[in-house]
């Protein structure tokens, strides 16, 4: 089987470029794979979990939103975050859902900024907890 | 003429001066790597997403989304200025300050009001003393900042041009060109040029995408992100430029402190030999005196 080159890349730093034989990532309109000779390809990243394998390794990344782009046997995912799963710090996950779940029930409906926030933040706890209980 | 305990003390004072500005420009030194470091692993992050959107604006209506329509009438726009928090660096605020405020009486000739935005305690005390209206300001946020922290920034600029509380965002930021060279720049942030798409032919660019939404939906979900990328990067730049400028100044102040010291040394030499050959006179006088 071909490879592709993956690229996983934050404002802060490059987390990934390395070939690998298939990529699995959440785009906005659901999940789609990645093999070699995909056609040029456009979509949106929403928070959720992005996996790659190499051979018979799978690695699994959370990602939060962004967009990715696949040409040429290359693909790049551009993200405002991501991090490995296995690196997902749980209980900070669990507090952070609480959090906004706290701030939601006090001004549920509300179109604000803030609600909309809260709304962001509980979407990406509850990605990261569902992510990592899958693992463990 | 000063007395010769008065140079000496002086000779301390710079002395201990030098220490203070050596200090500083290796604080200085190591922030920059940091910096510098941070703007390096931005670069790769910012290249793609100005390819991939160049890209599609090649291939959608200009005018599907508001951020990329000029409005008709400019009445008042805002500026996200840039300074340091912390002083020592040379000209690098002023030139700064001085670039906006060219730029504002400009704009103001025009009969546009300007709202500042300040980011950075020096540009924010200097436009405050003087009156200018200021929409907002962020203290003491270098070296903690993250595209969390730039979303938030860029949302209130957005949500303010989309409210037509201002009809054009402009920012000016120092640009890091080298060690030695840092340039005030001005760049406009809305409503956004659409992104030239680069040579077709040598990018490529014409094989068709397949995209996922549509292009226009992919093209709206990145705008805002585009302000984004460009605020970050305006972060990072500033940042860096800082740290090289107060380098460079404490350098300067260092050798001067040297300089100082060299020549307040002479001084106390010399005063030093004028008291000894003075006292020596009076001795030598006195003994003849008793000769006689």
């Amino acid at each position: 089987m071909g490879k592709l080159h993956l690229e996983v890349v934050t404002p802060e730093k490059v987390m990934v470029s390395q070939e690998v034989d298939i990529v699995v990532a959440p785009g906005t309109m659901g999940e789609f794979g990645v093999l070699e000779g995909h056609v040029p390809f456009l979509s949106g990243i929403e928070p959720g979990e992005l996996r790659f394998a190499s051979g018979n390794q799978t690695e699994r990344f959370l990602v939060t939103t962004g967009f990715s782009e696949v040409f040429d046997n290359k693909v790049s995912v551009l993200v405002d975050a991501a991090e490995k799963t296995t690196e997902i710090d749980l209980e900070r996950a669990r507090k952070a859902m609480e959090r906004a779940r706290e701030r939601l029930a006090k001004d549920r409906g509300g179109e604000d900024i803030d609600f909309l926030r809260a709304e962001a933040a509980l979407k990406r706890a509850m990605v990261r907890i569902r992510i990592s209980e899958k693992i463990n | 003429m000063a007395t010769l305990n008065d140079i000496k003390i002086k000779i301390g004072a710079v002395k201990k001066t030098r220490q203070i500005t050596k200090a500083m420009n290796m604080v200085a030194a190591a922030k920059l790597r940091g910096a510098q470091m941070r703007m390096e692993s931005f670069e790769p992050y910012a290249t793609k997403f100005a390819e991939v959107l160049g890209n599609l604006a090649s291939r959608i209506e200009p005018d599907i989304h508001p951020l990329l329509v000029k409005k008709e009438k400019i009445s008042r726009v805002e500026l996200l200025h840039f300074t340091s928090d912390k002083g020592l660096c040379g000209s690098f605020n002023s030139n700064l300050i001085n670039r906006a405020e060219k730029w504002m009486n400009q704009e103001k000739d025009n009969g546009v009001d300007i709202g500042l935005t300040a980011v950075g305690k020096r540009g924010r005390d200097y436009f405050k003393k003087r009156g200018y209206d200021l929409i907002g300001s962020h203290i003491n946020v270098y070296g903690s900042v993250d595209i969390s922290f730039v979303n938030q920034i860029s949302r209130g600029i957005i949500d303010r041009y989309l409210a037509d509380e201002v009809d054009g965002v402009y920012m000016i930021y120092s640009r890091f060109i080298s060690m030695g060279r840092q340039v005030p720049t001005l760049v406009k942030l809305l409503p956004i040029e659409p992104p030239v798409a680069e040579d077709e032919e040598a990018s490529g660019a014409d094989a068709e995408y397949l995209c996922e939404p549509d292009p226009e939906g992919l093209m709206i979900e990145l705008l805002p992100k585009h302000i984004n990328v460009q605020i970050y990067n305006a972060f990072l730049q500033n940042e860096t430029s800082e740290h090289a400028a107060r380098m460079a100044a404490m350098d300067n102040a260092s050798r001067n402190c040297d300089d100082l010291v060299e020549s307040l040394t002479l001084a106390y030499n010399k005063a030093r030999q004028a008291a000894v050959t003075a006292e020596l006179m009076d001795i030598v006088g006195g003994a003849a005196a008793l000769k006689g």
